[in-house]
């Protein structure tokens, strides 16, 4: 299991959890671990969201969670 | 410490000619409006003159009965039935039921001259009904403000909120209040800033033509030919694959060009003409009123200081629109906003609201100079309150490697503290100030992006390399993809070419935003180039009978890894390419990815200023750059684009602004009105580029081209400040406002 740290608005999506464990070895199975735990996350994490593993935010859904690494979802960023 | 005071490579950090300077100079150069085609049509452009209106009636009979017009588009000629992101694209291309802001299209038409265009656009006949309008985001958020588009909220809003709140946004971390507890001084205070343009010098511009069988080629000026391809596609219903975008040169960008405006329009007319191209070039005053400039934006922000200058805790709540369309960037804002400092504890909340105003889009690190307006003006403020020197204040709170970022997560290699020191060592903090004078200082961070990027190269008969590349050329990135591809090839600077190639030749790229060309597309230059010197390797390898693992690479040429490879006299990349027809065919190499490994990018600003008395009017006197590159590949594009970003800010701070009468109506679409700033307003802008390789790209690169926008607005607000004692807090700092600011603060 992966501690993944929300942004704190969404909370009212994960009765009330800020950190939410879900399995998975990739970004992209972490997404999906939280949309199957709670569904309500659906529609924002399917209108973009970054993975950041520990300093570093994932380039593509199947980066690999090393054990023990730091997991923040972002927003999606961009750039002008 | 700029790369050419000390050589660690043959060529990164030289300061050759850019490639395209030539042709840039003498007007050869082809930018969007200079393309032209045979049989081609003028497209104009039918815009409302109401900030909110229903659309009752378009009679466009009379347009088309005028001689030399080809044909006439409306909504009714776009297909139905998109969604989301490609159906604000579309609206915003061409209203639907209502127009939504003083010069959204409502209609176009093509005719055989451009001056015919325009009377044709005259012609058409549409019937409004006015309805009450919002152009102030706060304004947009009172209960009684009219609603911009029901149902337009995503599912982060939660229920109860205005209407046109389309976005909702937080985070935190930390116990706020506890760290207000803490402090020795607590102060908050309330910001505005005013939605500002790009400003490009070169207006949109394209050639569109489609045909009947779905089959289309564009030519356009842009930051991103994919982005347009995939957004046009979407807008005039035909698939990605068919439509052929080609790049032109750009007279500009800075994020107002990764988008599309008018170009489906020219496909569309070209569909209904027959087949025939249309070429749409928008005057300056369609390019104010109808394309995107950044958010404007409302900003609560509350700090906790203690009398050293340790930071406890900060709050902030911003309020952004960004038009009649979600998109505007209060996200990244708050993200950056409390970015160069350690933050025991942070809350900060975000509304993305929707006004009668033309759809936002990305202005150069679309976000933060907001962000830093509010959080670096409060900070200057508490460090006068407390007798804390705001360098000081900086160095004491600077996030440094494996710090947590105010946004969560740890910060890996940064160089804010290199930024800091190279900062505090500038003689210009020791200029002597005079009357009416005052020096500001403040930081700025951007994150900097990698994206999607695919890049080609190929290897010439004479041993010379072209790289074909995705990510249209701004600010020299040729020159810099360049730069980084011969050092890796062992070649003179002047054997590579780089190319911006049109969407059949590579596969999907992002555009050059995020300040990423030159980190993402270098990156993937040098891993090209690395496949060809594998392959070339192995073609020495074969002549001389050894194992391609016995051969090296060593400036340009391959040779024996050592005395056990066998003696062989090196084998130069000419040799190897002039015989490559005989010896396996083409030598080419190609990369394809989204490159991890970005390096974040800090700055920090300091500006002279003076300021008069009798008028308010500021001046600039001197003003420095300091930022970490991570490597300066070009160390001059490096000072071009802190300078850059410089201008736009100082313009942003002191002049700029969209002003939106009581009918809505923007009062100010011309450059006359809207003042950019011009050569004589600005002194040469010093610039220091500080140098902390990013571990993440091959020779070190960050990107640079955002990070310099974003501490101009409160360096120079600060300066006032120390100036005249009179703190402004709402942007534009035109005359009457410092002038007003000025009495108000001696009055007490």
């Amino acid at each position: 299991m992966v501690a993944v740290h929300l942004w704190s608005s969404l909370t009212r999506f994960t009765d009330g959890k800020r950190v939410v464990e879900v399995p998975g070895v990739t970004a992209g199975e972490l997404l999906s671990g939280l949309k199957a735990a709670y569904p309500g996350l659906g529609p924002v994490l399917d209108g973009g969201v970054s993975v950041v593993i520990d300093d570093a935010i994932a380039p593509s859904l199947h980066t690999p969670v090393p054990d023990g690494a730091e997991v923040y979802l972002m927003q999606r960023l961009k750039g002008g | 410490m700029a790369k050419d005071e000390y050589r660690e490579f043959r060529l990164v950090g030289t300061r050759p000619d850019r490639p395209d300077g030539l042709d840039k100079v003498t007007g050869r150069a082809r930018y969007g409006a200079d393309m032209t085609a045979p049989g081609m049509l003028w497209g104009a452009v039918v815009r409302s003159p109401h900030a909110h209106a229903r659309i009752v009636k378009i009679d466009t009979s009379k347009a088309e009965a005028l001689e030399g017009v080809k044909a006439v588009v409306t909504r009714a000629d776009l297909p139905t039935g998109l969604t989301g992101e490609d159906w604000d694209l579309q609206e915003n291309t061409l209203a639907g039921e209502r127009a939504l802001y003083d010069g959204h299209a409502v209609a176009a038409v093509a005719a055989t001259s451009a001056l015919i265009a325009q009377e044709a656009a005259r012609l058409v006949e549409v019937d409004y009904e006015v309805l009450p309008h919002v152009t102030d985001v706060d304004a947009a958020m009172a209960p009684d403000a009219p609603v911009i588009r029901e149902g337009a909220a995503d599912p982060t809003v939660p229920e109860g909120m205005h209407p046109n709140v389309v976005k909702y946004f937080a985070f935190d971390h930390g116990d706020v209040e506890a760290g207000f507890a803490q402090a020795d001084l607590v102060m908050e205070r309330t910001y505005k800033t005013e939605a500002t343009h790009q400003g490009y010098i070169e207006p949109h511009a394209c050639l569109g033509q489609l045909g009947s069988d779905g089959k289309g080629e564009m030519w356009v000026c842009t930051q991103g030919q994919w982005f347009i391809r995939r957004m046009c596609a979407a807008v005039v219903g035909i698939e990605a694959a068919q439509l052929r975008v080609t790049p032109s040169e750009i007279g500009g960008g800075f994020g107002g060009k990764t988008t599309i405006f008018m170009e489906p329009l020219s496909l569309a007319l070209s569909r209904k003409a027959g087949g025939r191209p249309v070429k749409i070039v928008m005057s300056r005053s369609e390019v104010l009123r109808a394309t995107g400039p950044t958010a404007s934006a409302s900003m609560d922000v509350k700090i906790g200081m203690k009398k050293d200058g340790t930071i406890t805790a900060g709050k902030a709540t911003f309020r952004m629109q960004g038009g009649a369309f979600p998109g505007a960037p209060v996200d990244m804002a708050l993200y950056c906003a409390f970015a160069p400092y350690k933050m025991p504890a942070v809350e900060c909340e975000g509304f993305d609201v929707l006004a009668n105003r033309p759809k936002c889009a990305a202005y150069r690190a679309p976000g933060s100079p907001m962000g830093a307006f509010a959080v670096e003006s409060l900070l200057d403020e508490m460090c006068r309150k407390l007798g804390i020197d705001p360098m000081d204040m900086r160095m004491k709170n600077a996030v440094r490697e494996g710090d947590r970022a105010a946004y969560g997560p740890k910060f890996g290699s940064i160089g804010l503290v290199e930024v800091l020191e190279a900062t505090r060592a500038h003689p210009n903090l020791s200029i002597p100030l005079g009357l009416n004078q005052g020096r500001g200082i403040a930081s700025g961070y951007w994150f900097n992006h990698g994206g999607e990027t695919s890049v080609s190269m190929a290897i010439s008969e004479d041993g010379t390399a072209q790289v074909s590349v995705g990510t249209p050329d701004i600010g020299g990135s040729r020159a810099s993809i360049a730069l980084m591809t011969a050092e890796t090839l062992g070649i003179p600077y002047e054997d590579v070419r780089v190319n911006v190639v049109e969407t059949g030749a590579l596969g999907v790229n992002e555009p050059t935003h995020g300040s990423r060309a030159t980190f993402a597309s270098g990156k993937a230059a040098v891993e090209a180039a690395q496949h060809a010197i594998k392959e070339m390797c192995r073609r020495a390898a074969a002549e001389w009978g050894i194992e391609p693992e016995a051969v090296e690479w060593v400036d340009g040429a391959a040779q024996p890894a050592g005395p056990n490879a066998g003696k062989f006299p090196p084998m130069t990349i000419a040799e190897i390419a002039g015989k490559m027809g005989s010896t396996g065919g083409p030598i080419s190499g190609h990369h394809e990815s989204v490159p991890g490994g970005v390096g974040e990018s800090f700055g920090c600003h300091v500006v002279d200023v003076e300021v008069d008395p009798e008028t308010g009017g500021v001046k600039i006197l001197r003003y420095l750059v300091v930022q970490d590159a991570g490597r300066a590949i070009h160390p001059s594009y490096v000072e071009g684009q802190y300078q850059g970003g410089a201008a736009q800010g100082i313009g942003w701070a002191l002049n700029e602004g969209y002003i939106y009468g009581e009918d809505g109506r923007l009062q100010n679409p011309v450059f006359l009105d809207y003042r950019v700033p011009v050569a004589s307003d600005l002194p040469m802008i010093d610039t220091v580029i500080v140098e902390v390789p990013n571990p993440g790209h091959p020779y070190g690169v960050r990107g640079v081209g955002e990070t310099g926008i974003t501490p101009p607005l409160p360096a120079i607000a600060n300066a006032i400040q120390a100036a005249t004692g009179a703190r402004l807090t709402e942007l534009p700092m035109n005359p009457p406002r410092v002038l007003a600011a000025i009495k108000a603060a001696k009055a007490g």
